[in-house]
């Protein structure tokens, strides 16, 4: 398993070859600033909510979401482009009997456009190896205790897919409009490491 | 691009460590898993890192912790190339 990417060798030898690419005339430093810069500016927390909230307040589109989550995006402006190329979005639900955590083994694949920059825990090699062996007991330290009842899917985001989770819909809350149910949402919440 | 594995079928991953760029984790070698969906058809991603593209099937295959690491009651799911997979 490769360890965490923050520390300086990968980090060095990143500026290492933007400055070689900057020689050759490959490479635009102004314009590799200018798409991160567009990229992480539309990437929130926020945006994970609202589709949360849609899918709480509306079947038809939860539905569209389970099916084919890109296909369901655009419904609210939202989509999984923005970087290198569209990446597919898997959309997995929590039920009464289901609850679902995303991990990336072998890195730290996110849906960044949805979810924002991942937590520094997400990428660490414990919660990595062990989430996938040990999820109850990881789920536990996060303070989630889930009945002995109820199943767990681990999705391991190993390749070219991302995977957001569909907390279930808090219960007292039938009353709340879309927006008051997105504030409700939390980033732990559409990783599958706390209910919501 | 015709698919050789559909949902509910049973695969087996390849042992191979390869001294290669791989997809492909660890834990998940040489274990028996179902599959549970199609992921579409991407580049493989060994070949990828080498300079190559060559898109390949890929299936959304699902374990269960007793395969994978002998105890536990839940399930892991990965996308895999069917290149890593060969029939049970």
């Amino acid at each position: 398993m490769s360890d965490d990417h923050d520390d300086s060798p990968i980090a060095a030898r990143v500026r290492e070859l933007e400055a070689v690419l900057e020689e050759k005339g490959l490479l635009d430093a102004r314009e590799l600033d200018r798409v991160l810069e567009a990229f992480t500016a539309k990437a929130s927390p926020a945006n994970g909510f609202r589709v949360v909230a849609r899918a709480w307040t509306d079947e038809d589109f939860k539905a569209r979401l389970l099916e084919n989550a890109n296909e369901a995006l655009p419904e609210l402006g939202l989509s999984m482009g923005g970087g290198l190329q569209v990446q597919r979005l898997h959309v997995v639900e929590n039920t009464e009997d289901v609850h679902n955590v995303i991990v990336c083994t072998l890195c730290s694949c996110y849906p960044l456009s949805l979810l924002g920059p991942s937590p520094t825990w997400y990428k660490s090699p414990a919660y990595r190896s062990r989430v996938v062996s040990h999820p109850r007991e990881v789920l536990e330290q996060f303070g989630l205790t889930l009945p002995e009842s109820t199943e767990i899917r681990v999705w391991d985001a190993n390749a070219e897919s991302r995977y957001m989770v569909l907390p279930r819909r808090p219960e007292g809350t039938e009353h709340l409009g879309e927006e008051e149910l997105a504030a409700r949402v939390t980033r732990n919440g559409l990783i599958g490491t706390a209910a919501v | 691009m015709s698919e050789r594995y559909h949902a509910g079928d049973r695969v087996r991953t390849s042992a191979v460590d390869p001294d290669h760029h791989t997809r492909l984790p660890h834990y998940v070698r040489g274990c028996v898993g179902t599959v549970v969906g199609d992921d579409g058809v991407h580049p493989l991603a060994d070949l990828r890192a080498q300079g190559v593209e060559r898109p390949q099937q890929v299936y959304l295959v699902r374990f269960t912790a007793r395969e994978l690491f002998g105890h536990g009651d839940h399930s892991v799911t990965l996308s895999l190339w069917e290149g890593y997979l060969s029939d049970e």
